[in-house]
């Protein structure tokens, strides 16, 4: 029998030649880079809740803020889309630095809803801000030509550019994760007292962790503003933060590819139903309360604790 | 008259406005602060019984013809029963496990009920007309002042003080005070704590109702009308801290005034002041004005 470390690579292999093939396997191309920047977006989040243990509420506002900018500086200033997903990127990075520096002060539901508080601050910003047109958002963002060389208009074209770009943000959350840095955000999650104890300075690394997942945030929200065209006041809005909580919860906290697999799932009961209204948010709300009740470990959560368990039984 | 250049009579019409949300952020922060005190829970839902109340307020206008006074007395109990039911089906499940599945489960269910309140009747507000017996004006010299905004002010300092006197002065309120201490130990003493945590919720829930009827004739009544206003309300816990209950009130009718001030002389920051607030309260005083560290 394959160890599940193995069976774990034979998977993400299989599953990274489907996502290269995909275009050519007829899959529609822009419902699946919106759930790769979903799913970097909760791969992010799930950075902070899933190792360090704390709820942030108010990821939308570096998802959104980053989404302006690159939209602004790729249609006013005329970046190239990488530049312009840089700034937007940059962006969300010092305000996650700001944000995280101030929300660190508390631990717990205070850290939610400092985190809540300042994101609905951003978008208030974002209301009145003029570079952000209000209510219309930013509209008509143009894709460009990718190091000034490669035209993104085909969405073909524009699917492997992102696919990259998710690929490259998973890894940094991967490598963050399996790391000493990782071990001792964990550390922090299960008695930030005794890692304190053992002379780790704990904000410092709560503050990194914060800033890492505000800045790969950063990086989905300023390729979702590429790939749809349009930055709105949706991306900022506290309905966001909400939906990127659900993703990771339903993939499975303190996993990496669980949160990708609950924004696929996500993502696609949007898709499905989005003529019916206000019963995308109902079911939304459904979900939380069934999983929080029933599933806490999530999706990939349980499977992994049902293969623990099967081994369990073969080993003993 | 004007000082510094603003008409008084603008003046303290904008102060009146802020002293209006603040009786809002009072209550709400009140019931907040209860409800976090026995269940150790962050009640995201309290903006949907808010709006809940309003509704009730509307549906028993609408359909059996019972204006505001009743609905003051009716909304509350009836939004106070749904949560009785709540804490009976989900809450009393998580109370063993981190806080945080209590707020993400509150929030669930706001999303439940606010969808199908925005299912049910969109999102333009509808009209709820100001009693008979609270029109006119009351001409106080320096400024008109609306009768039924007077009453709410009035109003919700009575419910707070009301509140605070039942939790400082009275045996029930000892009991629940030490409760929120050492649940086992009370237990112990022979009274029934779940039974308590399950109407102290209640409660809190009722007080959010009695918000939202007596905003249903400022504001108009809209499912959305309570998710605005809770996440303003939680950077106002935020600043006060929940320790004491005095503190939260406080805290409330303070912000809404800082909040109208800030609408006559900078109104490009009034939507965003209280948050502003809060991160320098976060700089200089973690803990909140009058929190426990």
């Amino acid at each position: 029998m394959l160890s599940s470390r193995k069976t774990g690579w034979i998977v993400i292999a299989a599953l990274l030649v489907l996502a290269v093939l995909a275009p050519f396997l007829g899959f529609y191309t822009v419902f699946l880079m919106k759930i790769l920047c979903f799913g970097l977006f909760a791969a992010a989040f799930n950075l902070l809740i899933g190792y360090v243990g704390l709820l942030s509420f108010g990821h939308a506002a570096f998802f959104g803020m980053a989404a302006y900018v690159t939209g602004h500086s790729a249609k006013v200033w005329g970046l190239t889309p990488e530049l312009a997903i840089l700034a937007g990127t940059a962006t969300a990075a010092v305000l996650g630095t700001a944000f995280g520096w101030l929300a660190i002060r508390r631990m717990g539901i205070y850290f939610a809803m400092v985190t809540l508080a300042l994101a609905q601050m951003v978008f208030f910003f974002c209301l009145q801000a003029p570079f952000t047109h209000g209510e219309d958002g930013i509209q008509a963002i143009p894709r460009g030509e990718l190091f000034g060389l490669i035209s993104l208009r085909d969405n073909d074209v524009m699917y492997y550019f992102v696919l990259a770009i998710f690929c490259f943000g998973l890894w940094l959350v991967w490598r963050a994760v399996n790391s000493p840095f990782g071990q001792v955000l964990k550390a922090i999650r299960e008695n930030e007292q005794r890692a304190v104890s053992l002379g780790y300075r704990t904000e410092h690394y709560k503050l990194v962790a914060f800033v890492m997942s505000a800045t790969i945030s950063g990086l989905a929200g300023g390729t979702k503003a590429l790939v749809f065209q349009l930055a709105s006041l949706t991306d900022v809005h506290w309905h966001t933060s909400g939906e990127v909580v659900l993703m990771s919860l339903m993939g499975g906290l303190g996993t990496v590819f669980g949160p990708v697999i609950g924004a696929a799932l996500v993502v696609t009961i949007q898709n499905k139903l989005a003529q019916l209204g206000a019963w995308v948010t109902i079911i939304q709300g459904i979900i939380f309360v069934v999983v929080v009740l029933l599933f806490r470990r999530g999706i990939l959560g349980e499977l992994q604790a049902l293969l623990d368990r099967r081994k369990a039984k073969a080993g003993g | 008259m004007s000082i510094f250049g603003i008409p008084t009579a603008a003046l303290f019409g904008q102060l009146l406005l802020g002293l209006i949300n603040g009786a809002f952020y009072a209550v709400l922060s009140l019931g907040l602060a209860l409800i976090f005190g026995l269940l150790n829970i962050i009640n995201f839902t309290h903006g949907a019984q808010y709006m809940m109340g309003a509704f009730v307020a509307w549906w028993l206008l609408s359909f059996a013809g019972l204006g505001y006074w009743p609905a003051l007395i009716v909304a509350p109990i009836a939004v106070g029963i749904t949560g009785v039911v709540m804490e009976r089906l989900f809450l009393r499940r998580l109370y063993h496990l981190d806080h945080l599945y209590g707020l993400l489960l509150t929030f669930g269910l706001a999303l439940i009920i606010e969808g199908a309140f925005r299912q049910m009747y969109g999102i333009s507000g509808m009209p709820y007309q100001v009693p008979q017996s609270l029109t006119g004006v009351w001409n106080l010299g320096f400024m008109f002042l609306p009768v039924y905004r007077g009453w709410v002010v009035l109003a919700s300092l009575i419910v707070c003080i009301g509140t605070w006197l039942l939790i400082e002065k009275t045996k029930l309120g000892a009991y629940l005070r030490a409760a929120t201490e050492n649940p086992t130990l009370v237990q112990a003493f022979g009274i029934n704590v779940p039974r308590m945590v399950m109407l102290t919720y209640g409660f809190g829930a009722g007080l959010a109702a009695l918000a939202g009827v007596m905003a249903a004739p400022i504001y108009s009544v809209n499912p959305l009308m309570g998710s605005n206003l809770i996440i303003t309300v939680f950077a106002v816990v935020v600043i006060g801290g929940m320790g004491s209950i005095m503190g939260s009130v406080l805290t409330g009718f303070g912000l809404g005034l800082v909040e109208g001030l800030t609408k006559v002389f900078y109104p490009e920051a009034s939507s965003t002041v209280i948050f502003v607030i809060m991160a320098i309260v976060l700089l200089i005083k973690p803990a909140g004005l009058f929190g426990r560290a």
